[in-house]
């Protein structure tokens, strides 16, 4: 499970490697999450700062969308299935789970394709499977579509809010060059998409880039290569989650997604709109997306601006969680003002389920 | 299903002859001395799962929350609230169940209640227990009794329980289906109490997290725990690893935490690893003047962090 020593080993290889303050952003949520949980920051030398990413899928959702699924989950005869993650997100009116209080039909799902057997059984009912989440989980949609249509189920939708990371990353650095130092790219992400989306961010923009796992170890490795590439002066994207990751990706999810998922600008909580990075369903299966099927709103490119919380300048690691004046007091995970507070990958809710006296001393006030 | 036909399944499982005089209360005639008396209603879902059943979980849930105390569990009253339509076959296995949980601890049914709600109004079934236990001479747990340096105990690993309803009520269609420890404590429990025990808790709502961060703010002392000297299910910790979530925070309904004073905490171990429920009982930490009312937990990696007082409800990650 955790290699106490190796751990150890590289924990004391990792200072005097170059000069700090060096920040490292790791994009990918399951990694903050892991960072937290470990306390993995207590053992870095304090000029290495890790800031959390646009990296968790639910975090990255505009109000504007849950807003959206609430409208179509509030269509009678309709059965919506989410992941859990998403069901405690607030939209403008309240969570999905107050819709399920107030007689909607929201289903939590572990395994998706449960959505499509359920369709098959109840041909009475509107089946919306919500696609969130980035290129992980996008072959999954399209794996849905895919068997929907050999099965000739007519009553089976998906809204998708699919979204890309490599744009999101490419926006970061051309908003900000200096911020970040390097990135500790997602796992899961790249285990679909390979290397090659990352390129510009290594040879335009001269940041490295390692495509790390994670257990600790892990990511204390990821963090050492992005610190050997600091001092070396060099810049390119390494894989250090091989045993997940090759340079090609998965090239069989890749054409799930390109069969029926097309490139489309979208919006991105506190981020704004994005261009192509975000996952449409093709024109040609329009009878399978939500969108079109119930047309409950604009399709994309809705920005709902943020007055309450600092979820923009937390998802670009800009802020700490702790920095933003409802965290703790206003926004807990049973009342969540923002998805990054809700979510189990979200860097609000690691800094409150394991909070680190080090990193956030105002924990210690009981 | 009409109301004589529950009546009559109580009286064929629970008699006695407290029961069975069928008056308006239970008239009971009690020794001088401390009782202690608790209250709980149980409304699982679903009503069956594995390693256990509503039943047995509402005479268990009750049992626990004396014998935590120190009592030993005499009485139990039960009252039930049943959807119309309920399947009497499923019902009867439940108060079979209740029956010989309560009969292996000694624990005798004085008095129920049974109403019938139409369909809809109710789950299925909700049972709500109450108990009355005898506490023995200077026996007094209480949390303000914890000392710098009592040691915590955990008497099996966290969250079986909580894993096991959690996979039921999401299809997780793991195989073997995660088992529940669902277990009266009693006889586990009991014979620490001529230890120099400060206070148990069963972790149930809320898991491990929850009962230590009690334990912390009511005893306004702080709390020290080692992760890796917390005992593991191997079950619970792969699919919980699997989900993005760990089991501190998941129910337990067989197993306590103890805290004992530094001098007794061996003895106490070595009690309860003689027992089948507490074979993999461990001494995790100690109660510490630094950090009053929060627990700190020293991870795998020798880093720390605060234990958290969990908030929400659990949900699994997307990927």
């Amino acid at each position: 499970m955790v290699n106490k020593a190796a751990i150890s080993q590289l924990a004391q290889k990792i200072p005097g490697k170059v000069s700090y303050p060096v920040r490292i952003m790791e994009v990918c949520g399951t990694h903050t999450m892991n960072i937290a949980r470990f306390g993995i920051k207590q053992l870095l030398p304090t000029g290495i700062k890790l800031v959390s990413g646009p990296g968790c899928p639910v975090c990255v959702t505009e109000e504007s969308d849950i807003d959206l699924i609430q409208e179509l989950a509030r269509i009678t005869g309709v059965t919506v299935f989410t992941f859990g993650d998403l069901y405690r997100v607030p939209g403008s009116g309240g969570s999905l789970e107050k819709l399920n209080g107030e007689g909607a039909d929201v289903r939590v799902t572990v395994f998706p394709l449960e959505a499509v057997y359920y369709a098959e059984q109840n041909q009475a009912r509107e089946v919306v499977f919500i696609g969130i989440g980035f290129e992980t989980t996008a072959p999954v949609a399209a794996v849905m579509i895919d068997l929907v249509r050999k099965k000739r189920i007519k009553n089976f939708s998906v809204l998708s809010f699919h979204k890309r990371i490599p744009p999101v990353l490419m926006e970061l650095v051309r908003e900000d060059n200096n911020y970040i130092d390097g990135f500790l790219l997602p796992g899961h992400v790249s285990t679909v998409i390979g290397t090659d989306d990352y390129q510009p961010l290594a040879k335009t923009w001269s940041k490295p880039g390692v495509i790390t796992g994670f257990e600790p170890v892990d990511i204390l490795e990821g963090i050492y290569a992005i610190l050997e590439q600091i001092s070396e002066k060099s810049c390119r994207i390494e894989i250090q989650y091989k045993r997940g990751v090759n340079k090609e990706g998965a090239p069989l999810a890749r054409e799930y997604i390109s069969k029926y998922f097309e490139v489309c600008d979208t919006s991105w909580r506190g981020l704004g709109v994005i261009s192509e990075s975000g996952l449409a369903i093709r024109k040609n299966f329009r009878d399978f997306d939500a969108f079109y099927r119930f047309n409950p709103g604009n399709r994309i490119i809705k920005r709902a601006p943020i007055a309450t919380c600092s979820c923009g300048e937390i998802l670009r690691g800009v802020k700490m969680p702790w920095e933003c004046l409802l965290f703790g007091s206003v926004c807990k995970p049973d009342n969540p003002v923002g998805p990054c507070m809700v979510s189990s990958e979200g860097s609000c809710a690691a800094s409150y389920n394991y909070p680190d006296r080090y990193q956030d001393p105002s924990i210690m006030k009981v | 299903m009409t109301q004589q036909l529950v009546e009559e399944l109580f009286i064929k499982y629970f008699h006695n002859s407290i029961l069975d005089s069928g008056l308006d209360s239970a008239m009971l005639s009690l020794k001088a001395g401390k009782w202690a008396m608790t209250t709980d209603s149980f409304v699982v879902k679903p009503v069956f799962f594995p390693g256990g059943d509503i039943g047995k979980l509402s005479v268990c849930g009750t049992i626990n929350d004396l014998a935590v105390m120190g009592a030993t569990p005499l009485y139990l009253t039960c009252s039930f609230i049943i959807e119309e339509g309920f399947d009497i076959g499923d019902l009867e296995i439940i108060v079979q169940s209740m029956n010989s949980t309560a009969r292996k601890d000694g624990l005798t049914i004085v008095a129920g209640d049974t109403k019938v709600v139409e369909r809809g109004y109710c789950d299925g079934v909700y049972i709500t227990t109450t108990g009355l236990g005898i506490v023995p001479n200077g026996i007094n747990y209480s949390p303000s009794a914890m000392q710098v340096e009592d040691r915590v105990i955990i008497t099996a690993p966290p969250g079986a329980h909580g894993l096991s309803v959690f996979a039921a009520r999401n299809n997780l269609g793991v195989e073997p289906p995660p088992q529940s420890d669902c277990a009266s404590l009693f006889s586990l429990i009991e014979p620490l109490n001529s230890l120099e025990v400060r206070c148990m808790r069963d972790p149930t709502r809320g898991g491990l997290a929850a009962v230590l961060n009690e334990l912390a703010l009511k005893g306004r002392k702080g709390i020290k725990i080692d992760e890796s000297l917390i005992p593991i299910d191997s079950t619970v910790a792969n699919l919980m690893e699997l989900l993005g979530l760990e089991p501190y925070q998941l129910a337990n309904e067989g197993a306590a935490v103890i805290i004992v004073s530094k001098k007794d905490a061996e003895r106490a171990l070595e009690k309860l690893r003689g027992h089948p429920l507490g074979r993999k009982a461990s001494i995790i930490g100690e109660i510490t003047a630094e950090i009053p009312g929060q627990v700190l937990m020293i991870t795998y990696l020798g880093t720390e962090r605060i234990m958290q007082m969990p908030s929400g409800v659990i949900i699994p990650r997307i990927c």
